[in-house]
């Protein structure tokens, strides 16, 4: 390393005062300055935070946006989930390698190019996407792919990309993006007009047990999936023992399908923030991190701005509102590219500055957190819920929805439909009316959840979507009747494959061994025994794992098994004289008949 | 005797201390819990999933779940068992472990555990991965073929030994132990005294020319099932 | 009434396993009262003389040969036994399932340390089988009914399973006969 580099990697690390907790934010600098975080950077790094070199490799190691090699100039990162498949990710991928004369994974020789692929980046709604650095490309094609590429070849700054700016505060001179918000259905919670401030005025003329009480007669459940209680969950954190507590926003938006948070961060971002604020006043926390998924990095500065407005206003900062002693202020904490932060003691750890390992429970955050001190973890859209609630009174809130599942909620839909978009629909509504509201006329399937949600068939359609019958943290994804919906399954599961940390065995190997089995069902050689297989396989990876991920991620092939069985018995075959269909003798012989030069006697033909 | 309380496991009552776990209540009162990432004087860390047990009916790991009174444990009932066995199986499966030629076979707790299962097979097919070995150190080896992922030489080279020699790196099913150097075990500050060195459950951390010391017949396991110690105490 | 048959073969395997089927001593004797042999390298005989009651296979399969007897196991066994490790999960064979077959053959047989080859070439004749792309449990190619597993396993396993399925009983084995090495 260079005299000028090592200089550069110290002054990172002494922007972060030298903080091993802010090992993110250093490794991410050091990524965007050198390219990669090397060998020497991650010495470098350990010896200013007083880190063992080993641990920033663990980190390093463990983020998808992060390299210990060296990679291109420009990082393109086409998304290759489901969605994007359907909408022609793979025309991209292909005029992106002839264009680039790459292989996914490698980089140019001239270092201007690394092409990679990235599991969903939230632009379901205008797939296929690609982030090119920090820069959305949404509604690619091959033809638009390769201009982007002679474009950049020209002047590697991919701002140059961005032509036509998006809607809404896309445009934002602060965003400048070409992202679409696509808001196709506002509701009264979320997207209704209202008056900035408003909440947390009157939630600071009560007192903090006050607001918890109001937020728990609303029956505010978290949105991010899992439905928590919120009031209960700021009453457990108001509780714990320590003086010093934290809130937390979970921005790590990355459930395949799922992209109502980057709407309501684009346009309601002040609603969040104010929401953090509150709830930092009725647990006793002074301080806000918002989890910010790296995906959505083109948002950063125009969230910071919104802060700093927020503190020019009074609504941040020293004796907020004039309330005297109540101070509050956030930061924002950007994530790496690993879907695991989403689970709010993995996001923890990530905030730390660790690998985003998810924590044994007990404790639980609300007990021992960020920092082991009391912390709660709340979705970006349950925080705007508690500025309403606040505002308009938790019986306002209440009268949406239904009893179980109070209020709106944002499902982010996208697939085999002519409205894709984000739909602010009160809880209840029922799948069907939700496929009528975004124009799918022939769904022959419905993934509900996201990856680890279920999927569901025509039979389902009446049913209601709350967290009573179908529950969602919002990712809606349409299948028309030309999807194999075996495929889509298998899809999710190398997603989880992808994504599993890696730090229990059920889901570490037991997602691979699902997969395995899929696959070879999907490929005609599966029999009737590998339906139980899969069954039973499942059941021990959710029962023995050890987060929701593991918890959640053989859903794909439960519930396909489950609705879609006559799928899978289709492709079913039998073995022949106890043969396994599985083996391929010819594919088991290619090698030695290619290096010796002659072809098997014994199987011929 | 005040401050203790009663749980059942498989319809035993047993008492517990506060702080205790799961799985050292059970321990304590001679009932034996599988486990391979859990190690005494070790951290809980959770990642192995054998101990799997039902609370009350839900599934928690017995290595960091906290007693509680009057909770219902089961863990020896078929349904939990034939969890662990898949566990035990994916761990055979993951990686290679090749018995006949490992210096802690009859040692082992990995095979102990599927001796006491009673496995003559792992019911998935093996996925041979490609792994490394570091023999670059004149006294210790790691083989990572055979490491479970365990995290015990993680924790007692931090906790105990002081030192942080390794930590995981990469993520899921590229996850493994990594060493404090570039590459290099041998560039590291472990040494043959390391409390490191004595806690890999498999054969992936062991030191040189030491072996195939216990004949066969004299080894853990050969006679008795991993955990008999703990239950055999728990009859007297 | 005719005796049961058994079938024995050593694909990829060193033939300890063969070696362990005589360990049961004296008891070989009660054996042959119990069945008789089919093809085996006990008995020499070559070729299935008809369809047969117990197929004993030892070792994996790391060539077409391996494979194709196998199968012919399969074909004429009612029950098909692996027996040992190498079976099971390819054992010291599957060692090289790494590396790709043409570095394993150079390495073998042109570039090793203690390599002696003037032609420098890799054998080759039709009646060499070719080497599969890697070593495959027997699992992998055919169904197989048992596992009894070790390096090789204990005379007593091998003993105790045959008598039990002889005799129509479950195969039980206690703890001390269940071993991998």
């Amino acid at each position: 390393m260079s005299a000028t580099l090592e200089t550069a990697v110290k002054e990172i690390c002494q922007a972060y005062g030298n903080d091993r907790m802010r090992m993110m934010d250093i490794v991410r600098d050091v990524q965007a300055k050198l390219g990669c975080v090397d060998s020497q950077a991650m010495s470098l790094i350990a010896s200013e935070v007083s880190a063992h070199r080993v641990e920033v490799e663990s980190l390093v190691s463990f983020y998808a946006f992060l390299s210990t090699k060296p990679t291109g100039k420009v990082v393109i990162r086409l998304c290759d989930d489901i969605i994007d498949e359907m909408k022609g990710s793979k025309q991209v991928a292909e005029a992106l390698k002839d264009e680039l004369g790459i292989d996914f994974g490698e980089t140019t020789a001239d270092g201007l190019f690394s092409l990679e692929y990235t599991p969903c980046i939230g632009m379901c709604d205008q797939a296929p996407a690609a982030l090119i650095n920090d820069v959305v490309l949404p509604k690619l094609s091959g033809d638009i792919a390769r201009a982007a590429v002679r474009t950049l070849r020209e002047n590697p700054d991919p701002v140059m990309l961005v032509k036509d700016l998006g809607d809404g505060n896309n445009s934002h001179d602060l965003v400048r993006s070409a992202v679409n918000n696509n808001i196709r259905q506002k509701g009264e919670v979320i997207f209704a007009d209202m008056d900035p401030g408003e909440g947390l005025k009157k939630a600071l003329a009560l007192s903090p047990a006050e607001v918890i009480r109001e937020v728990k007669t609303s029956r505010l459940r978290g949105r991010g999936g899992a439905g928590f209680p919120c009031g209960m969950k700021w009453e457990f954190t108001r509780g714990a023992e320590g003086d010093q507590k934290y809130i937390i926003c979970n921005a790590d938006e990355g459930e395949p399908g799922t992209f109502k948070d980057r709407g309501i961060l684009t346009e309601k971002p002040s609603l969040v923030f104010e929401g953090m604020a509150i709830g930092g006043y009725a647990i006793g926390a002074d301080t806000g991190i918002v989890y910010l998924r790296a995906e959505y990095a083109y948002l950063r500065a125009f969230l910071e701005n919104v802060l700093s407005e927020m503190r020019n206003n009074g609504l941040l900062g020293n004796n907020i509102l004039g309330k005297e002693g109540f101070n509050f202020d956030i930061r924002i904490q950007m994530g790496a590219g690993a879907y695991i932060c989403g689970e709010e003691s993995a996001l923890i750890s990530s905030c730390e500055g660790l690998r985003g390992d998810p924590k044994n429970r007990p404790p639980f955050p609300a007990q021992k957190g960020y920092l082991q001190c009391p912390t709660s973890v709340n979705n970006v859209e349950t925080l705007c819920c508690v500025a309403r609630i606040m505002e308009k009174g938790s019986a306002w809130f209440s009268q949406t929805g239904s009893d179980g599942s109070t209020g709106t909620k944002l499902l982010s839909i996208s697939g085999d439909c002519s409205r894709p978009g984000i739909y602010e629909a009160p809880f209840g509504i029922t799948v069907k009316e939700m496929l009528e509201l975004c124009g799918a006329v022939d769904a022959i399937a419905v993934q509900i959840g996201g990856a680890s949600g279920q999927m569901i068939c025509p039979d389902s359609y009446d049913d209601k979507i709350c967290y009573d019958h179908i529950a969602t943290g919002g990712s809606v994804m349409v299948f028309g009747p030309s999807r194999n919906i075996l495929e889509v399954a298998a899809k999710f599961m190398e997603f989880f494959v992808e994504e599993s940390c890696g730090y229990c065995t059920p889901c570490r190997v037991g997602n691979t061994l699902l997969l395995n089995g899929l696959e070879k069902i999907i490929a005609g050689k599966g029999e009737v025994a590998d339906l139980a297989y899969l069954e039973s396989l499942g059941e021990s990876v959710k029962i023995a794992s050890r987060c929701g991920l593991g918890q959640t991620s053989p859903n794909p092939v439960l519930t396909t098994l489950k609705n879609f069985r006559s799928s899978y018995e289709a492709l079913l075959t039998e073995a022949v004289e106890g043969k396994q269909p599985t083996f391929d003798i010819k594919a088991a012989l290619n090698d030695a008949e290619t290096i010796i030069g002659r072809k098997s006697v014994h199987f011929k033909g | 005797m005040s401050d203790t309380f009663t749980l059942t496991i498989d319809g035993k009552e047993i008492q517990a201390k506060p702080g205790q776990t799961i799985l050292q209540a059970a321990e304590d009162a001679g009932v034996y819990i599988p486990r391979l990432c859990a190690m005494k004087d070790l951290v809980p860390h959770g990642s192995c999933r054998v101990c799997t047990v039902m609370v009350n009916g839900r599934p928690q790991a017995a290595c960091t779940q906290p007693a509680a009174a009057g909770m219902i444990v089961e863990s020896e009932t078929e349904s939990v068992q034939a969890v662990r066995r898949d566990i035990v199986d994916m761990l055979f499966v993951e990686g290679n472990h090749f018995c006949m030629f490992c210096e802690k076979s009859g040692n082992c707790e990995l095979q102990g555990m599927a001796y006491r299962f009673g496995i003559t097979a792992p019911r998935f097919p093996f996925l041979f991965p490609d792994r490394d070995v570091d023999a670059s150190h004149p006294d210790i080896f790691i083989d990572r073929n055979r490491c479970i992922l365990c995290g015990r030489c993680v924790r007692a080279s931090r906790d105990l030994d002081g030192k942080h020699v390794f930590e995981f790196v990469g993520r899921g099913h590229e996850k493994c132990v990594a060493v404090n150097a570039e590459a290099r075990l041998a560039d590291t500050d472990i040494d043959g005294n390391d409390k490191a060195l004595d806690v890999c459950p498999v054969g992936a951390l062991l030191r040189k020319r030491v072996g195939f010391s216990t004949p066969v017949g004299k080894r853990l396991y050969d006679h008795k099932p991993i955990g008999s110690d703990i239950e055999h105490a728990g009859q007297e | 009434m005719a005796k049961p048959k058994l079938a024995t073969t050593s694909l990829a395997g060193c033939f300890g396993c063969h070696m362990a089927i005589l360990d049961i001593d004296d008891r070989i004797l009660k054996l042959v009262e119990l069945i008789d042999f089919d093809k085996s390298p006990v008995d020499d005989i070559k070729e299935f003389t008809g369809p047969v009651d117990i197929g004993l296979i030892e070792g994996g399969c790391c060539n077409e040969e391996n494979v194709k007897v196998l199968q012919d196991f399969r074909k004429h066994c009612k029950v098909l036994i692996s027996i040992g490790d190498c079976a099971i999960n390819g054992g010291i064979p599957a060692m090289r399932n790494n590396i790709p077959l043409k570095e394993c053959l150079e390495e073998a047989y042109l570039n090793g340390p203690t390599v002696h080859n003037p032609s420098n070439q890799i054998p080759n004749d039709d009646e060499l089988p070719l080497i599969l792309n890697r070593v495959y449990p027997a699992s992998e190619i055919v169904k197989i009914d048992y596992h009894l597993p070790g390096c090789p396993p204990p005379a007593d396993t091998l003993w105790e399973a045959l008598v039990a399925l002889l005799t129509d009983k479950p195969v039980a084995l206690p703890y001390e006969l269940v071993k991998y090495d």
